[in-house]
């Protein structure tokens, strides 16, 4: 029988090490036809901001190799009408339900943080501060060292349950930027958000993107987030949650290997809406052929 | 309940730019609404890496099957085109809203169609004429190729033809037929490009008449999560794939 739990600092104990990455499950609701929601560690919801967002105009997707652009533009409706409307309709599931929190400025990721440590059964916050698609959508924020320290350090005097921090790949050194996140009170760090892309349709001659430039995600990024995820896990003493075209148990198990202890999974979900069930017990299965009796034990066992 | 099952292909049909594709479940049928629509996944190809979004052109419950009519217009629908007999399709199905019953049981209804837009009007057709309706149908093309499966739809309803070179039927759009003139209509369906669906919306509001549409959005996810396939309406940005595909033209901003 392997033991499935993974234990995070403050609390913050998964089932399993399977999540889902913000923006590619919305609420849970739109897969509970397919899975039992039960069965996964965690629910990442929708980007959530202070106030409703209207988000980009259409086109905000484009279908490129092995993956997608988007450029949503965090349409939500604001964390008020989550926590009226949102929140009583999923707050009973039976997984870690964490709200994802963008914002543009100091004192909105602030006020969302602040709305949402107030409710009961969600247990983290994800700190979006590497939205590519808006701007000041946090990547401002998140492409600094200074940037994460002022937000991060900020969120964190008003928020006291787990906060993980997610970073943005579209730096110099990703490290750097997670070390920064810890040294402000981050209780984990998730990487990677999607990485600043382009397309073209050459007939036309006109971007396919109304925002021009939008997210790169799907099984195309994994290589990069691989290696991310290997160099923050090398550099930082708090959990590391990875995500980046993770579609597969094999997928998942790289990333645990490379230092991840949980892993979210994005838009594989567009693909199999069963994907994320498939992938924790793929994982158990790993663990049984290799007589490993924790899943956490996976964690940075890579050989090199 | 939506659902991702594997139909199997027991019939095919193919024209130059289209493909008629019955698929057999081995399942029984979700109870499916004219106007929904199936993800179908193509293969995990770099370049077709997401599902691809197809209409449902007929439904049988006894049978268990689904017909799609698929337009070759990329990789992945080319790809779907040329799935074989006894080769498997991978469906999530069925999603969105579909098109909604007329209460009035005399009501005048007309399901215009065009291009491969042609394709939900028929089991819409059928569904509303097992109601005891009398659907009418105006179909559009850019010429007779773009009009398959015909005699399907005279059993169903009265069929008016346009076509963009005269090869078939009246000459020109679908809202130049003198079948407008002719007959009064309480109710609009449509399905098409862009531009045919605004016309037709046009021609709704000009005559007062009740008037749906069923949105084309290029969409990833097809369940309401991603936010990708967007229309901006009265409301603001709507998901096609779940506050659509269908849509009372009301609702738009065009």
């Amino acid at each position: 029988m392997v033991n499935e739990t993974i234990q995070l600092n403050k609390g913050l104990t998964l089932k399993n090490p399977v999540m889902t990455a913000s923006g590619t499950f919305g609420y849970g609701e739109e897969y509970s036809d397919f899975i039992d929601l039960s069965q996964i560690g965690g629910i990442l919801v929708k980007g959530t901001t202070l106030n409703h967002r209207e988000g980009n105009p259409y086109p905000r997707m484009a279908e490129t190799p092995s993956g997608m652009l988007n450029a949503v533009g965090l349409q939500n409706k604001g964390i008020d009408h989550f926590v009226e409307t949102i929140y009583p309709r999923i707050k009973d599931i039976d997984t870690n339900i964490i709200v994802n929190v963008s914002g543009s400025t100091i004192e909105d990721y602030c006020a969302v943080a602040e709305k949402v440590n107030a409710l009961e059964n969600i247990p983290a916050i994800e700190l979006n501060v590497s939205c590519p698609n808006v701007k000041q959508g946090g990547m401002a924020f998140g492409v600094t060292t200074s940037g994460i320290e002022q937000v991060v350090s900020a969120v964190r005097k008003v928020y006291d349950k787990h906060l993980i921090v997610k970073l943005s790949p579209n730096v110099t050194s990703i490290a750097d930027l997670a070390l920064a996140a810890e040294a402000s009170g981050a209780d984990s760090v998730s990487l990677i958000n999607t990485l600043l892309g382009m397309a073209i349709d050459a007939e036309k001659r006109r971007p396919k993107l109304s925002t021009i430039t939008g997210g790169l995600s799907g099984a195309c990024v994994k290589p990069i987030a691989l290696r991310m995820v290997w160099q923050v896990a090398k550099a930082v003493k708090i959990p590391v949650i990875g995500l980046g075209g993770i579609s597969s148990a094999t997928d998942a198990i790289e990333f645990l290997l490379a230092g991840a202890s949980a892993i979210e999974i994005g838009t594989a979900n567009f693909i199999d809406p069963a994907i994320t069930v498939k992938v924790a017990k793929g994982i158990v299965e790993y663990c049984e052929r290799h007589g490993i009796k924790n899943v956490s034990d996976l964690t940075g066992a890579l050989e090199v | 309940m939506k659902k991702i099952t594997d139909f199997r292909l027991i019939e095919k049909k193919e024209w130059a730019k289209s493909t008629y594709l019955l698929l057999q479940s081995d399942e029984p049928l979700e109870d499916i609404k004219a106007g929904q629509f199936v993800q179908v996944k193509v293969d995990d190809a770099a370049n077709t890496y997401l599902r691809r979004p197809i209409s449902i052109h007929d439904v049988d419950y006894q049978n268990r099957t689904i017909t799609l009519l698929v337009q070759r217009v990329g990789e992945g629908t080319n790809k779907i085109s040329d799935t074989e007999i006894n080769d498997t399709l991978n469906i999530i199905y069925p999603l969105g809203n579909g098109f909604t019953m007329p209460e009035d049981k005399d009501a005048k209804v007309v399901l215009v169609g065009g291009g491969i837009g042609i394709a939900p009007m028929y089991y819409l057709g059928k569904v509303l004429k097992e109601k005891g309706l009398e659907p009418v149908f105006v179909l559009g093309g850019r010429s007779k190729e773009d009009l398959i499966m015909l005699d399907k739809f005279s059993s169903v309803g009265e069929v008016y033809i346009t076509t963009n070179d005269g090869s078939l039927g009246e000459q020109g759009f679908v809202t130049q037929h003198s079948v407008w003139k002719e007959k009064k209509f309480d109710m609009i369906y449509t399905c098409g490009p862009k531009p045919m669906m605004m016309a037709v919306a046009n021609l709704a509001r000009e005559n007062d008449i009740c008037c749906e549409v069923s949105l084309e959005n290029l969409m990833a996810c097809g369940l309401g999560a991603c936010l990708c396939c967007v229309e901006n309406t009265i409301e603001g940005h709507v998901c096609v794939c779940k506050e659509g595909p269908v849509m009372n033209i009301n609702k738009l901003l065009w």
